[in-house]
């Protein structure tokens, strides 16, 4: 899933500061199961600025609202009259929830509330690692389920590299090296003849190297079927 | 003539069932004074103690939030009362980018015996608020007026 966190209050509240109605708007998908813009998070924080604008001296008249995604034109229509009534839409979406709706309401003023900050998992309670830099062109079936190229520093095919100290990364001694969890997993599956060939240079034109990318399935597009 | 006073404060106490709400009951029953400003509201337990609704205490009139949950170690359900403490201490960072004080919400674990411990905690932490005065989201809104007969 997508994990973010909150911006500073101080940041939202410059973000906001020439508007008087402002609508906080969270997403109930990604950003709700990392506790960053769900439902709960979009009520603490329009109550948070309502406090804290009136503690300031020029109370904002803040409300919320939640849709089940902000990345969906279905889900962010429903809040059309929400919308067309505020100065300012505080998304608690993630980057794309944020410029979802700046695209479907070219008037409104849209800001987020939220660092959108990687595709990953909650490892335990209230700890989210990253395990995913959508690169486009997947490996992780030569590297027993494990990602280096989200999760190693240097993105090797061909690790570990001489930073591998310990089975510890040399970044930090919080970061398993994930070559050698790739070793130790392959080893144990009897499959370590999976990276005895020597990866070519990895082609990054898949990822953003290759500019904004864009998947369309023609199989699927309503407006395709109209036309025909 | 008339007199201008200031209210009692308004004090929120989100209390365990099995510890803290008992341990009032306690000392009502043992006849013991605490202030009145403590308004109580059970909880099954202070793991279900939610951010949004200590906020909305603070952002609908009260001057602090005060959380009882049972004795460490003693949670009925483990570790509700462990988790209650680092919620509070995250509202504390919460409120103090708010710009209100951390102070005004704050966490105490006892018994359902500790009766006396929570007339005492309650005092503490009225006298405690009385200190810091009225919230600074209401003050100067809700000064009472009392027509007094000298």
């Amino acid at each position: 899933m997508i994990v973010a966190e909150q911006k500073p209050l101080e940041e939202i509240k410059s973000l906001i500061a020439d508007a008087e109605k402002v609508l906080v708007v969270g997403c109930g998908t990604c950003v709700t199961v990392c506790f960053a813009g769900g439902e709960k998070e979009a009520g603490i924080l329009a109550s948070s600025l309502r406090m804290s604008t009136k503690l300031d001296g020029a109370p904002k008249e803040v409300t919320q609202v939640t849709v089940q995604r902000q990345c969906e034109w279905e889900y962010i229509d429903a809040i059309k009259d929400q919308i067309n009534d505020v100065d300012i839409v505080v998304s608690l979406g993630c980057g794309i929830g944020v410029q979802a709706i700046a695209e479907r309401y070219p008037k409104a003023v849209v800001v987020p509330g939220l660092n959108t900050s990687f595709l990953g998992l909650p490892t335990e309670q209230g700890v989210w690692e990253e395990r995913c830099v959508a690169c486009g062109e997947c490996i992780l079936g030569l590297t027993g389920g494990i990602c280096p190229i989200a999760r190693c520093a240097k993105q090797l095919l061909n690790g570990p590299c001489g930073g591998s100290q310990n089975g510890v990364c040399e970044i930090n001694p919080d970061t398993p090296c994930a070559w050698q969890l790739i070793y130790d997993k392959l080893a144990s599956q009897n499959r370590l003849h999976l990276i005895m060939d020597i990866q070519p240079p990895k082609n990054w034109s898949t990822s953003r190297d290759g500019g904004p990318r864009k998947i369309t399935r023609e199989d699927l597009r309503l407006a395709a079927e109209a036309s025909e | 003539m008339t007199k201008t006073i200031n209210s009692h404060s308004q004090i929120v106490a989100f209390c365990c069932r099995y510890c803290a709400y008992a341990a009032a009951d306690l000392a009502g029953v043992l006849r013991l004074r605490y202030p009145p400003d403590i308004r109580i509201v059970q909880l099954p337990c202070t793991g279900r103690l939610d951010t949004l609704e200590v906020l909305h205490a603070l952002e609908h009139g009260a001057d602090a939030v005060m959380v009882a949950g049972c004795l460490e170690g003693d949670c009925h359900f483990q570790r509700g009362n462990i988790v209650a403490r680092t919620r509070v201490n995250r509202i504390k960072e919460l409120l103090t980018e708010i710009g209100i004080e951390p102070e005004r919400v704050e966490m105490f674990n006892m018994s359902s015996a500790m009766g006396r411990q929570f007339a005492e905690a309650a005092l503490e932490f009225t006298e405690r608020i009385t200190a810091l005065g009225p919230s600074p989201l209401r003050s100067g809104l809700k000064e009472i007026t009392e027509a007094v007969e000298m």
